[in-house]
Formats: C-alpha cells, sequence, structure tokens
C-alpha cells in the first residue's frame, strides 16, 4: 500500500512537473487545437466543398481527387458554383439584402443600445444589476421559443393588432408578420443584448472625473458626450456592432419564421439550397463567400485596434 | 502687513499683500453656511469662508475630512445641501460647472487618455471658441511655462507622473480662470520637484493674479504655499488663518498638535495677576506661569501649549543664574536624542513625569564630534511665559 502510494506521489510529481513545464505552450496550445478542430478543419471541409460538383447520389457531390489513374490522384477543381453566384442575380441581391438588414438592425441596436448601456451604468445600487439581470434573462429561455413567440405577437390576430384594434388607431388589423419589418424587429430583439454587454463593459470603466474634467473646462453635456464620452466609448461600439452585425448577416431562424418567404436573406437562400434542392456544394460556395463578406470587417477592426494600441 | 506711518501722525494701512484684514474689501469668494450631506453623513457641516481677490488659499487637513468635497462644490460638481456660494458676487447656485468661472486640477488629473498633450491643454479654449491661431500660441506658450514642450504630441499615458501633473496643471490654467481649484497638486511629485513646483505655482499665482484655492493635507506645503490657510477637521473649520497666526496661536488642542507638533499639558488654573495666569499640572507640582489676554477663573482647566523650539535646555551643571530664577524651569532627564544636523530633538522626562519634546539648534560646532548634551543626563528647560498658548478647546 505504502509503496504503491509512495509511486503515486513520484508519478504525481513527475506529471505536474511536465505540465507545469508546458504549461506556457499547453495555455497557448488549447485553443489553438480549438480552431483547429472547430473551426479550420470544418472549414476547410466546406471550402473543399464548394469546389466540388453536385451529383444526385449519396454523398451528393463528387470528389476532388479522382484515384482511378492510379499514381497521382486527379484534382478537378469545379468553379461553377462560384460562377452561378455571379451568373444568377438572385444570389447577389440576397447578399445585398442581408447585408442591407444587417447594419440597419446594427444601426437600430446601436441607437437603442448605448442609451440603455448608459442609463445601467448611471444607474446606482442593486437597481443596476437587476436591470443588467433583465438584459440577459431573456438567454434563459430557447430562442426559438421567443421567435415563436413573436409570431404570436405580430401576427394578424396578434398582440399589437388586438391593442391597436381595442384603442381604435385602426379598424382592420395591419400586417407585421412575415413582412421586412418582422425581421428588423426579430433580429433587433434577438441582437440587442450583445450591443448593450459589450457597451455596458466598456461605460463601467470609464472615469466620470473625465466627463467632470470637460464639463469643467467649459464643454456643455453634448459637447462633453461627443468630445470624450463618444470616443472613450469607441472599442465597446465596435466590438458590440461586430457581435450584432455578423450573426445578423448570416441570421436563418428569424427571416425563415418571421419573414416566412418575403426577405431574401443569405442564411435562409443557403438553408433552401442544402435541404431543398440537395446542392451541396452550391451551398458551401454561399457559406465561403459569405464567410469572406464577413471577415472583412472584422479585420478592419483589428487593424483599428492595433493602430489604437500602437500609438 | 506693512504699515506705512505718515509725516503727521495718522498711519495709513496698506491691505494689498493682506487684503482679508481690509474691513472694507469684498470677498471674492463667500461661502455662507455650506452643508453637504451624502445621505445621512456629514462631509461637510455648516461652513462659512470668505477668499480675496488674489490669495493663495489653502484648505488643509487629514484624510476625509471634506477638502475634495467642498472644493466640488465650488467647481459645481457637487450641490450644496444648504447654503450658498459667490464668485465674484454671482451666486453660483443653479450654475453649471461649465459656465463658472473656475477651473479645477483634479486630484487624479482627469486627463483625456485619447488626447494628446497639445489638445488636452488646448481642449477648453476650443470650447469656448478660441481661434485656431491664438489656441497653438497660448498652448505653446503655457507648454514652455510647464517645461513640457517636447512633450506636445505625447499621450498622458506615456508621461511620468510628474509630467502628467503638469499638464493637468497647464490645462487647468490655459483658461485664466478666476478662480483655480488645485486638488492635492503636488503631492505626486518627489521632494526636490515639489518644493520647486511650490515657488513656480506661487510664481504663477502672482504673474496671473488667479486666485488659488488648493486642497492639501501637508501642513509644511500649506504653510510654505498659502497666504492664509484654512484647517479642516471632520467637516468643519477648525481654524483660519495666516500661516503664522495658526502656528503662533493655535485656537485648539487638534491645532496645536495638527500644525507642527507641540507640548500639551493638562493644568488647571491656581493663581492670575492681571494677564499673567499661574498653572499646575497637580496640587503638588510646580507651577507654570503663562501670558494669556483671555478672561479664566482660578480652578479652570486648560491646556498649556509649548513648542519645542520654543523651550531651552541646558545641562543642569551649565545653568546661568539669568535664567534660573524659576519661571518655568524644570528639571528632567534626557531620556531620547536625536541629531539632525541642523537641529537636535530631545525627548526629556520631567520631576513630575511629563515627557516635554525640546528642540534646540546646534549654534556651536561640536569639533569633536560629541554633543554636548547627551542620553540620561540631567538637564534643566525652561521658557518665557509669553512663548506657551493657554488653550480651552
Ligand atoms: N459621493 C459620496 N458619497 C458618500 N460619501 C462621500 C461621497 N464623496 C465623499 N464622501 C465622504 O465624504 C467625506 C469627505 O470626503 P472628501 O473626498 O471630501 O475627503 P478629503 O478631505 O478630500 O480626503 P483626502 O485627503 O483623502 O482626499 C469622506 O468621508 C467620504 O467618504
Ligand atoms: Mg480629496
Amino acid at each position: 500500500m505504502a509503496a504503491s502510494d509512495q509511486s503515486l506521489k513520484r508519478w504525481y510529481s513527475k506529471f505536474t512537473n511536465v505540465v507545469h513545464r508546458n504549461l506556457r505552450s499547453l495555455i497557448v496550445g488549447i485553443p489553438f487545437v480549438w480552431l483547429l478542430l472547430f473551426f479550420l478543419v470544418p472549414f476547410f471541409i466546406v471550402l473543399k466543398l464548394s469546389f466540388a460538383e453536385s451529383i444526385i447520389a449519396s454523398p451528393p457531390f463528387t470528389s476532388l481527387l479522382d484515384w482511378s489513374g492510379g499514381g497521382f490522384p486527379e484534382i478537378s477543381i469545379n468553379k461553377d458554383n462560384y460562377l452561378y453566384l455571379i451568373e444568377d442575380d438572385l444570389y447577389l441581391r440576397t447578399y445585398l439584402n442581408s447585408l442591407k438588414i444587417a447594419i440597419t438592425c446594427t444601426i437600430i441596436c446601436l441607437l437603442i443600445g448605448y442609451p440603455m448601456a448608459y442609463g445601467i451604468v448611471r444607474t446606482q445600487g442593486t437597481w443596476r444589476y437587476i436591470l443588467l439581470l433583465l438584459i440577459i434573462l431573456p438567454f434563459w429561455t430557447s430562442f426559438l421559443l421567443r421567435v415563436y413567440a413573436w409570431m404570436g405577437i405580430l401576427a394578424d390576430q396578434g398582440t399589437i393588432n388586438d391593442i391597436l384594434l381595442y384603442l381604435g388607431f385602426i379598424d382592420k388589423p395591419i400586417k407585421l408578420l412575415y413582412k421586412p419589418i418582422a425581421v428588423y424587429i426579430g433580429i433587433v430583439y434577438t441582437y440587442l443584448p450583445f450591443m448593450i454587454l459589450p457597451l455596458y463593459a466598456n461605460m463601467e470603466k470609464l472615469d466620470s472625473s473625465l466627463r467632470e474634467a470637460a464639463m469643467d473646462l467649459g464643454a456643455n453635456p453634448v459637447s462633453t458626450f461627443f468630445t470624450v464620452t463618444l470616443p472613450m466609448t469607441l472599442p465597446g461600439i465596435i466590438a458590440g456592432s461586430l457581435l450584432v452585425f455578423i450573426p445578423a448577416t448570416g441570421e436563418f431562424v428569424v427571416p425563415d419564421l418571421l419573414g416566412g418567404g418575403n426577405v431574401l436573406m443569405i442564411g435562409r437562400l443557403l438553408s433552401s439550397e442544402f435541404n431543398a434542392n440537395h446542392d451541396w456544394p452550391l451551398a458551401s460556395a454561399i457559406a465561403v463567400v459569405l464567410l469572406i463578406v464577413l471577415v472583412l470587417p472584422m479585420m478592419l477592426y483589428h487593424r483599428v485596434q492595433a493602430s489604437q494600441a500602437n500609438s | 502687513m506693512s504699515t506705512q506711518a505718515s509725516s503727521d501722525g495718522e498711519s495709513q494701512v496698506d491691505y494689498t499683500h493682506t487684503p482679508w484684514l481690509d474691513p472694507s474689501a469684498t470677498p471674492f469668494i463667500q461661502i455662507k453656511n455650506i452643508n453637504k450631506q451624502f445621505g445621512a453623513f456629514t462631509a461637510v457641516s455648516d461652513v462659512s469662508l470668505d477668499i480675496y481677490k488674489g490669495e493663495l488659499f489653502a484648505l488643509l487637513g487629514g484624510s476625509g475630512c471634506g477638502k475634495t468635497t467642498l472644493l466640488r462644490m465650488l467647481a459645481g460638481f457637487e450641490k450644496p445641501s444648504s447654503g450658498s456660494i459667490l464668485i465674484d458676487g454671482v451666486d453660483m447656485g443653479g450654475i453649471p460647472p461649465y459656465e463658472r468661472p473656475v477651473n479645477m486640477m483634479f486630484q487624479s488629473y482627469a486627463l483625456f487618455p485619447h488626447m494628446n498633450v497639445e489638445k488636452n491643454i488646448a481642449y477648453g479654449l476650443k470650447r469656448e471658441g478660441v481661434a485656431k491661431a491664438e489656441r497653438t500660441e497660448r498652448t505653446k506658450e503655457i507648454l514652455n511655462m510647464v517645461e513640457l514642450a517636447e512633450f506636445a504630441k505625447r499621450k498622458p499615458h506615456q508621461l511620468s507622473g510628474g509630467q502628467r501633473q503638469r499638464v493637468a496643471l497647464a490645462r487647468a490654467l490655459i483658461k485664466r480662470p478666476k478662480v483655480l481649484l488645485l486638488d492635492e497638486p503636488l503631492a505626486a511629485l518627489d521632494k526636490r520637484l515639489r518644493e520647486q513646483t511650490q515657488f513656480e505655482l506661487m510664481n504663477i499665482q502672482e504673474k496671473l493674479g488667479i486666485t488659488f484655492v488648493v486642497v492639501t493635507h501637508d501642513q509644511e506645503e500649506a504653510m510654505t504655499l498659502a497666504t492664509r490657510i484654512a484647517v479642516m477637521d471632520k467637516g468643519n473649520f477648525e481654524q483660519i488663518g495666516t500661516p503664522a497666526q495658526i502656528y503662533e496661536n493655535p485656537r485648539s488642542r487638534f491645532i496645536a498638535s495638527f500644525i507642527g507638533s507641540a507640548n500639551l499639558l493638562e493644568c488647571t488654573v491656581v493663581e492670575r495677576e492681571g494677564n499673567m495666569y499661574s498653572v499646575s499640572q497637580s496640587s503638588n507640582s510646580q507651577a507654570i506661569l503663562v501670558e494669556y489676554d483671555g478672561d479664566l477663573s482660578i480652578g479652570a482647566n486648560v491646556t498649556v501649549a509649548v513648542r519645542p523650539e520654543k523651550i531651552r535646555v541646558e545641562k543642569r551643571s551649565a545653568v546661568s543664574s539669568a535664567v534660573a530664577d524659576g519661571h518655568n524651569q524644570l528639571n528632567g532627564i534626557v531620556k531620547e536624542m536625536a541629531y539632525l544636523g541642523r537641529l537636535s530633538t530631545y525627548h526629556i522626562v520631567t520631576e513630575n513625569d511629563v515627557m516635554i519634546e525640546v528642540t534646540s539648534p546646534n549654534q556651536a560646532r561640536y569639533r569633536d564630534g560629541n554633543h554636548p548634551i547627551d542620553w540620561d543626563d540631567e538637564v534643566t528647560i525652561n521658557f518665557a511665559p509669553q512663548s506657551a498658548v493657554l488653550l480651552t478647546e
């Protein structure tokens, strides 16, 4: 018993030594492996798929490598999927519409979220935490369920129409559901917390004496906001905007459920190519182009951050 | 105060350097019965104060006594719970900070981190709508004054603590406000730079004629800088006066021990002859003679305060007959001695077991390196009746 205890201890200390020695590489390594496994590998699969040809088989695409010749495999790259995205203007229109919706929603989220975050930061004591909790609370129920709830609210016989009818503002229901407005409402509702939370985190660190210093030097509240508060909260604005813009561009559930077939968004198109048309290569090409569209603003953000850190 | 006696014998007083003594002068800043509550806590309680144009006024007090709160009320960041503040005759109630003729240098500097030194300093002028050319000119001028010209393009986080402080000072000064509020302006500086900046501040103040209100918890700094000092304690003014008034005529035990050091002896009045009071610590101890202008009855409890440097100490064997007249002369033994070069400090325990601190200048040179008065030496100390102060508070 004692002997095995001893060896266990020795083994353990050896193990911890190794761990300690390699802790650095371990700490760097874990996210690296994570990214490799769950981002890069799937991305390359999708990239590979996007250059394949669609066939009626299982799986419904050709292989890029043809081993039939023996020796070296032949690589057959099919660019048709990308060409098709350019040829049929449906795709371009859908991309542009997605971007338009995502940008508009990001701006609306910013306009609503900024004063809300500011208000929460300025609130003292427990109320602040209650307000924060209210922002996070929706995450505790299923996202899908909440979108269904919005269907109930926006429907012809839904809550909004009922109230407006009752108050006599309208005499027949106005169409909200399956209209673009429903998609805007849904996306803004869904992603507003992602705008508020980074803004809150940013504003909380803001030193109130800076605002006082500005006022002391003759800046009225408006001028103080534009010369001190806004520039100081720019990192929060950028982080929040990216957190809203990126998922909103590829959003599928909201346009599918609240927009019906009437609102063109890239997420819905991708899903229908994948599920309805079984054209996996084309769906993959759509996804790759979407990724490029989304990565560009990310890189821009990094440039901005890097230049800020340098100056 | 300089007094000019005219030839016809009628004396006329010149108040230019001592406006607070001029009964006809109107104060520049009038603080009237200001009270500030934070919930149930009273940070500043019912204080009144007049500050005159061109003064360099110091608010002195320990941590948490309400100095910053008072300054913030002057700047307009904090609304008094009651009372009013007048600056240059205008009631500041309801006037927001950005419309007050006041600039403040913050305890934390509060430099804008996203602007470089130049932009930080020019910020106030830009808000005022000063033209670009003049802005650049004045910024350059003040950058030279605080010796930061070569750092104009740096961001605050690329500066040392002392440099940041000078940026903060320049930023507050550039608008040439009527009143400049400085919250512990020199706390971050080392001793040498602090002394240098103290004199710089005094120069600036004299040159620009701005009224300064300086908060400090460093009594030496207050004594060096200020025309007058208000000593604060727990939200109250304990005493307001010139450095010399406060040092030589402390109003209370708190002031006597807060400003400089003092020997405080609890006594009762035993005898009075005109303004000469004879007090003693207990019935069997030797009486102490103190000159006092107030009116005290026999048996009243008082405190005798004597500054350590106002007491003479001599070796018992060397006591000259001139001072050996019995007045305030006590025998004791040196328990502690510290040689500080310029002067020496002694802790002397007297025959009735009271510890007295005495400092005495080392006028003669001790060529052999031996101190004439040393540990455990029997000594005699004495002080003039005019050198001690009787305190009743
Ligand atoms: N916003 C506030 N809410 C509640 N209490 C406050 C507030 N501001 C200050 N106080 C309290 O008022 C008292 C005076 O504070 P103040 O900042 O004026 O002290 P100070 O004299 O400047 O001290 P220091 O020398 O440490 O700067 C302190 O006890 C402080 O805790
Ligand atoms: Mg303070």
